[in-house]
């Protein structure tokens, strides 16, 4: 090593620069902080013990604690193989996976997608939707700000701090009642500036899993309406939620029932497994067919600089499915059978900590919903989880309830009662 | 009229109000209006009678959830009230078309706030990308002579889109593994990564072995070089980065995007088609010290023309010289001059000075994989430590832009460098790719040389190399490519080779010979 070091000197040297260039150009760069959710699995992996369990990252896992590829996935994987085309796509994406997809969110016989008013492109999952929707934003909207609930997932926060979209908070979740705070979020609605932008979670809130009643959902809309709010949906989980991607969906079609003009990023991570593949959609719903093909071209220019075109694969995959009524189906039960173990487990975790005799209360584990559990355990608390129990979570006290299984449940339990039961 | 059930104080009503702006559209929206709302709406009670009744049942169970709140008509709306207009008549008749008011089931008084204009009123179409937008106008061309010169995707000779053997049968190995489809970690497929590091600088090269170069997984080129720009922006706030003049379109608008001021170092001399050497050194040699300096690796984007290795070397020497940073794209290698090896030369011989320099790789091309986006930027340091440090900055621009990378093309990547057999079959791949445009250079130049009666000299077209090149035709003489031959390229005059073949170079000479000489 110092050999080789040595020649590199030389050669420099010799070329007429001295040690001078050995300093880097990064000598400022400083290590970046770990990334929260994604460096728990980091530590998860590098962990001996047997006993360890990840309930981090928001991956399902079936009941063994494996991941989990989608039967209707494989079956649309072997009918595109060997596909002759790797041509690129339009910048826009896939036209047919982006159509299917607004299905899912508008309504199979949505007004709005035959009259075309939806502005939409394919994205980079949800990440990439938020993202492309925070530069929108930016650029037509310069002055404006995001207004995002406490809490939200963390990477919310780095998505609109990069595309220079100022932001506020919204109250959300309520400590106390591991509930939705929803007077002071209504204050927050009354209280923001008219005609202000709004982040909202359409179900299974991440990382509390705590989701407005239908009711409040209601009055959320109304109060937007007369405040002239712009609304934002997050939607990473329809169909995972409850099992039922419509029902996932009724915020939404309470807001567009409302006459809302919405955005909503939509993923297929989650509910088609489909992760890695970094599949998703934006979209923005226009007052006519006109500004929705302006809107869709300035998205385009947007996603041109940043990618060029989305990647295929998983487009492919999910025009498959959708588009095959059969292949469909299945996907539908697939999605019910996840959605449906991760809501036996909540109501298993929440049985043994009650068994455990645990003095506090754990309704919350069954009242919320979708992957995440917020639990209420403390950083300090989640930190005895993993030093003392290898149980790997991020310290926010979430819990991803795919990462519990019929064989770690009891283990789960007892340690989180024993760093809670002196609290 | 209607009865007084209809108007207690949980009475919901629909109020319809036609907002005058360039957009018709309207909508319905449900208020609740509380007793002593209704004197807000006293101008439209007379639209009311116009209107049909609710059942007083059905406006009970619909009232449950709505706080009843005066609904400042006034404040919230920008647009004038305007009823009993025109407008708001034609509206009736369109309001069958309403998505939810569903008149048609029961009766109800029905008045729809027509909503706030759109937030996004303002936003103009966007102009179609001068690149991508020509496949898009070619597609919709009818003649049976049209040839699309535009994007730069292989084409066999049967012009028909390439997928290379290799790929297919790293698929079908990933098909048989039955592999996950778990997130990838923010900076890529670790297998990838280590394997295009060792294509672009060579397996037992030092920077490799020391650990200093700090690769992530990108996608494509433009999404490496857009993490490349983000990485200088945050870094280097106020340096420039220096691009050829002409390079692809998409460079300026990724620096753009990403905020990096650029300016542009001469290239291309059109008197000679060829490099405009001493005023790309003159250029580069007058920019503030400790610019990034963008150079294309090979097969020069639009031109096809690149430096020999004399002038690779003068070009290091000059930007040693002002502290500059090599900033390369390398978007071809291997499907310049058939070799792996040779084509990443350039990057090789400035890594070997001890420089620092940053690079984004492409597969697109060379192992045909435009769709899947895989590609990656690779930042050379001069020790350990800065490569996991700016490692770990180029993660951090990357997750708040898509998370983590998409995994197919890397898979598939990773499986062909991977294993020698399939290693050695894609290059062979690759060189019958680059031959088949040799190929196609040799027999353009032959056309032009044998119908060109004006004695131009066409050798330009043999020196150039790569996809792409740089016919020297106008503006204007390139529309005439198009309108009258039904050629599609690039308005700078660009034309893919890949999109041509044999049998249609003949008749591509006669379209090129007509638009230089005869359009002005």
């Amino acid at each position: 090593m110092a050999f080789r070091t040595g020649i590199s000197r030389r050669m420099m040297i010799r070329s007429g620069f001295g040690l001078r260039s050995m300093s880097s150009w990064w000598g400022s760069v400083e290590p970046a902080a770990k990334d929260p959710i994604l460096g728990v699995t980091e530590a998860f992996l590098a962990d001996p013990s047997p006993d360890k369990v990840n309930v981090g990252v928001g991956a399902y896992r079936d009941d063994n604690g494996k991941p989990v590829v989608l039967e209707c996935v494989r079956e649309a994987e072997r009918r595109i193989a060997g596909k002759l085309n790797m041509e690129y796509l339009p910048m826009g994406g896939s036209v047919n996976m982006v159509e299917e997809t607004l299905k899912l969110a508008y309504g199979e016989n949505s007004e709005f997608i035959k009259d075309k008013r939806i502005a939409a492109v394919q994205a980079l999952s949800g990440t990439g939707a938020c993202r492309l929707f925070a530069d929108f934003q930016k650029r037509f909207r310069p002055d404006s700000q995001i207004y995002i609930p406490v809490p939200t997932w963390a990477n919310h926060h780095n998505i609109w701090r990069d595309a220079q979209v100022p932001q506020r908070t919204f109250h959300y979740y309520h400590p106390e009642t591991k509930g939705l705070d929803f007077a002071s979020l209504m204050d927050d609605v009354k209280n923001a500036p008219n005609g202000s932008f709004f982040l909202l979670h359409a179900c299974a809130h991440n990382p509390t899993g705590v989701d407005p009643s239908e009711e409040q959902w209601k009055e959320i809309s109304y109060q937007f309406k007369v405040k002239g709010h712009f609304a934002f949906f997050d939607m990473a989980y329809q169909g995972f939620a409850s099992g039922d991607p419509e029902r996932d969906a009724k915020s939404i079609k309470i807001f567009l029932e409302d006459g809302h003009l919405i955005g909503i990023a939509q993923s297929y991570a989650k509910n088609m497994g489909l992760y890695g593949q970094r599949v998703g959609c934006l979209s923005l719903l226009c007052e006519d067919e006109k500004q929705a093909v302006a809107v869709k071209s300035q998205l385009q220019q947007i996603a041109r600089p940043m990618y060029s075109n989305p990647p295929v694969q998983g487009a492919l995959i999910v025009s498959t499915i959708l588009g095959d009524p059969e292949l469909k189906k299945l996907w539908l039960k697939e999605v019910k059978v996840m959605a449906d173990r991760i809501i036996g487990m909540r109501t298993a975790l929440r049985e043994n900590l009650e068994k455990l005799g645990s003095p506090l209360s754990w309704e919350h584990i069954t009242n919320q919903i979708g992957m995440f559990c917020y639990s209420g355990l403390t950083p300090e608390q989640v930190d005895r989880m993993t030093n003392e129990f290898h149980i790997y979570m991020t310290r926010n006290g979430r819990i991803s309830m795919a990462g519990i299984t019929t064989g770690n449940v009891s283990y789960l339990a007892n340690a989180i009662h024993e760093v809670s039961k002196s609290a | 009229m209607y009865s007084a059930s209809a108007i207690d104080k949980a009475t919901e009503f629909c109020f319809l109000l036609c907002h005058e702006t360039s957009y018709n559209y309207k909508y319905s929206i449900r208020v609740p209006v509380t007793e002593s709302n209704p004197h807000h709406c006293d101008p439209i009670i007379p639209l009311l009678l116009a209107m049909t009744i609710i059942p007083s049942k059905m406006m009970a169970s619909t009232m449950l959830s709505l706080v009843s709140a005066a609904l400042p008509l006034q404040e919230n709306h920008k647009g004038k009230m305007n009823l009993g207009s025109s407008d708001c008549s034609s509206f009736l008749r369109k309001e069958k078309r309403n998505p939810f008011m569903k008149t048609k089931s029961f009766g109800r008084i029905n008045m729809a706030i027509a909503v706030n204009t759109s937030r996004f009123e303002g936003v103009t179409m966007a102009p179609p990308d001068p690149i991508l937008g020509v496949s898009e106008a070619f597609r919709a061309d009818n003649s049976e002579m049209k040839l699309n010169l535009g994007v730069g995707a292989y084409r066999t000779e049967e012009l028909q889109p390439y997928v290379l053997n290799v790929v297919k049968k790293a698929e079908n190995l990933m098909l048989e593994r039955g592999e996950n489809k778990e997130y990838l970690p923010i900076e890529g497929l670790a297998a990838f990564n280590k394997v295009t590091a060792e294509l672009l600088f060579g397996a037992g090269n030092p920077v490799i072995e020391q650990q200093r170069v700090a690769t992530v997984q990108g996608l494509s080129g433009t999404g490496s070089l857009r993490l490349a720009a983000a990485l200088i922006e945050r870094y280097f706030p106020g340096a420039k980065v220096l691009i050829s003049s002409p390079t692809w379109g998409n460079h300026k608008n990724i620096f753009n995007d990403a905020r990096v001021p650029w300016s542009e170092y001469r290239y291309y001399d059109p008197k000679t088609v060829g490099l405009d050497f001493d005023g790309m050194i003159s250029d580069i040699k007058a920019a503030p010290e400790g610019s990034f300096v963008l150079l294309h690796g090979c097969a020069h984007n639009p031109t096809g023309i690149d430096p020999t290795p004399e002038q690779w070397e003068k070009i290091a020497d000059v930007i040693q010289e002002k502290n500059h940073i090599p900033f390369f794209d390398v978007a071809y290698q291997g499907f310049a001059s058939g070799s792996l090896d040779a084509d990443a030369s350039s990057v090789r011989l400035f890594a070997a000075r001890g420089m620092e320099l940053l690079v984004a790789q492409s597969y697109s091309k060379n192992l045909g994989l435009y769709a899947e986006r895989i590609g990656a930027i690779n930042v050379v340091c001069s020790s350990a430590d800065a490569a996991a440090r700016v490692k770990s900055q180029l993660k951090r621009i990357a997750r708040p832009m898509y998370s983590n990378p998409p995994i197919h093309g890397a898979r598939i990547v990773a499986n062909v460098v991977g294993d020698p057999a399939l290693f050695n079959e894609w290059k062979e791949e690759m060189e019958l790719m680059a031959g088949r445009i040799k190929n196609v250079r040799q027999k353009l130049f032959d056309s032009l040389s044998a119908k060109d009666k004006c004695g131009k000299d066409w050798s330009f077209i043999l020196k150039q190399i790569g996809m792409f090149s740089f016919t020297g035709l106008s503006k204007v003489q390139s529309e005439n490519m198009t309108n009258k031959w039904h050629v599609y390229m690039t308005k700078d005059g660009r034309i893919s080779l890949a999109g041509l073949s044999l049998a249609k170079c003949e008749y591509l000479a006669d379209a090129i010979i007509d638009s230089f000489h005869c359009v002005s």
